[in-house]
């Protein structure tokens, strides 16, 4: 699978120039709000016809400026998950779960509707009116209609955004699960930086129209490039290692990552051997030029000093070296001036917290 | 309680009604979504032009609205005469030229009730429906009109009444012949003409109110229906 998108919109006084290519996997477009992210994947959807530029999908042209091809969006076959469910309230949850599929062509009905009514965990709401499901048993339904319509793209524009963070809490499982187990291509527009990183393989940041940033979650979500200085505190690193024990008494598991450090992490369900993500917020990583003593934090990770980066507001972006991992550190432009730091030094990288995603 | 027996000539009065109100509501129904959609949803020159025509049957004396039909559709009328010509088919002083005129007369009412439902559609529903593999047409089957069917509904039953109490329209344009194009209005209106005529027009109000009754009962409770299950969220 490979989409190419390379565009140029214009809408009213804001200008969008995006492109673009992702080959699989969970790619998210990241940015704030009035970035011009759902712009962006409404064009891919076909739901926005673009001024000038193209959008491919694998060999399949489907907007072509150049030469006047626009494929409508009921011929794309990509599925579109919006901010509101948008459930058919004429219809049961059974009959909006159907309508897609009625749709895809036969030989495209590979998906298995029960495996896909499980994972979402929406068997028991099949004969339900939308209009009585909760906030987050819509969004279920929305996901599982989408992914019935046989789509060989699923587009994501914000699902979660207007649940609370309990029903946000109930749905990112399932989406896990989905990059996971059906491994179908997913764009992922959201403006949360935590989302971003337990979901996507790849984040393309955008502001004011343009894209500013492409590559993995790690990079992109790591500091400087962070757009505003909300995203700037969000920023942080993400981690993937593997549970190598588990201290039921505790609630603590320990994480050896790929680089070779083991970290302590809450999480009493994580099962030895299972593989996770971590997410350490920069904010909450301190530096300490020699080992510290009689400290409450349970992660002090010894590593070096790789670059520091103005971050505005007085604040700098640390990058640390701890084996084959990198930790970022937000502290204050006076640290690094006290501590004399510069990159090479050898330093420790005390962790506050870590969020097992 | 004799005098409540209705006449044969009473009978086919009531009849001829029922079917020129039934077959003008429901050929004009077809036409009537499509305006109401173009009022609605197109951006095309000449909108509010067609907006007023269509509106004009509602705000014209009907005598005017009947004369112009008269005109229009006579057999000597251009439209008239190319219909008798090409299809032999008359309109004037026939129940089919009833049936026009009680037609046109309605279609304001039903235009204006189903374009404001159509109005009401969220279209964010319709753009889910297209990512999901509906060419336009499916989704106006398959989301717009289920939406859209109480008002079509309400808009059919104004219609409809409008139709069955329509006078003024029909007399210019198709007489008062008994059997033919005597209406039940119309056939109110002889009986208070000749002189020991109100029993029978008693009891052909009687007959009107009870008929105007059950079809306000009817889409009441077809509206509940429809609109219990459209209108939830």
């Amino acid at each position: 699978m490979s989409l190419v998108v390379d565009i140029r919109h214009r809408l009213g006084d804001f200008s969008l120039e995006a492109a673009f290519s992702s080959d699989g996997g969970v790619t998210a477009l990241f940015g704030r709000s009035g970035s011009g992210k759902t712009s962006l994947i409404r064009i891919i959807a076909g739901l926005t016809r673009p001024a000038d530029g193209r959008v491919q999908l694998d060999g399949d042209v489907l907007v072509d400026a150049a030469a006047r091809r626009f494929v409508p969006p009921h011929r794309r076959r990509f599925g579109y998950v919006f901010q509101e469910a948008r459930l058919f309230p004429h219809l049961t949850v059974r009959r909006n779960l159907d309508y897609g599929r009625w749709f895809a062509p036969k030989g495209a009905r590979a998906e298995n509707p029960a495996r896909i009514i499980d994972l979402l965990g929406i068997g028991s709401l099949l004969d339900r009116q939308p209009a009585h499901l909760s906030g987050g048993e819509k969004q279920r339904v929305a996901i599982g209609r989408a992914l019935l319509s046989s789509p060989r793209l699923l587009l994501m524009d914000e699902p979660l955004v207007a649940l609370d963070d309990e029903r946000k809490a109930e749905i990112l499982p399932y989406l896990e699960r989905l990059r996971d187990e059906v491994g179908i291509p997913i764009v992922y527009v959201s403006h949360s930086v935590a989302e971003v990183a337990r979901l996507a393989d790849t984040v393309v940041l955008m502001a004011a129209g343009r894209i500013e940033a492409i590559g993995p979650a790690s990079d992109v979500l790591g500091g400087p490039r962070l757009a505003s200085a909300m995203e700037r505190r969000e920023a942080g690193s993400v981690l993937t290692g593997r549970v190598e024990a588990n201290d039921a008494a505790h609630g603590l598991a320990t994480i050896r990552l790929e680089g070779g450090a083991a970290l302590l992490v809450p999480g009493a369900k994580a099962s030895p051997g299972e593989t996770v993500r971590l997410r350490i917020p920069a904010r909450d990583v301190m530096v300490a030029t020699a080992r510290p003593e009689g400290l409450s934090a349970l992660n002090i990770l010894e590593g070096t000093l790789e670059a520091i980066e103005p971050d505005g507001e007085g604040m700098a972006s640390l990058r640390i070296a701890c084996g084959g991992d990198h930790v970022r550190a937000r502290i204050t432009a006076l640290s690094v001036e006290r501590l004399g730091l510069e990159p090479g030094l050898p330093v420790h990288a005390v962790i506050k917290t870590v969020a097992l995603e | 309680m004799d005098w409540l027996a209705l006449s044969a000539e009473e009978w086919t009065a009531i009849r001829l009604s029922l079917r020129v109100s039934s077959v003008a509501v429901l050929v004009s129904l077809p036409l009537g979504i499509l305006v109401a959609l173009a009022l609605a949803r197109g951006r095309f020159w000449g909108k509010s032009l067609l907006n007023g025509i269509v509106h004009l049957p509602l705000i014209l004396p009907p005598v005017v609205t009947g004369f112009i039909l008269l005109m229009l559709f006579g057999r000597r009328g251009p439209v008239g005469s190319f219909l008798d010509d090409w299809f032999g088919i008359v309109l004037s002083f026939r129940w089919t030229g009833a049936a026009l005129a009680c037609g046109v007369m309605g279609f304001p009412l039903m235009v204006r009730s189903i374009r404001l439902s159509i109005e009401a559609v969220d279209r964010k529903l319709e753009e889910a429906a297209g990512t999901l593999g509906a060419s336009p047409p499916w989704v106006f089957l398959t989301v717009t009109l289920p939406l859209i069917l109480p008002g079509v509904l309400a808009g059919l039953i104004l219609a409809f009444a409008k139709a069955m109490g329509e006078f003024g329209a029909t007399i210019t344009f198709v007489s008062n012949i008994p059997g033919e194009t005597q209406t039940l209005s119309a056939a109110i209106y002889t009986f208070t003409q000749v002189p020991g005529g109100d029993q029978g027009a008693m009891r052909l109000t009687l007959v009107a109110i009870a008929i105007s009754m059950v079809a306000l009962l009817a889409s009441e409770i077809l509206a509940q229906r429809i609109g219990r299950k459209v209108h939830l969220e």
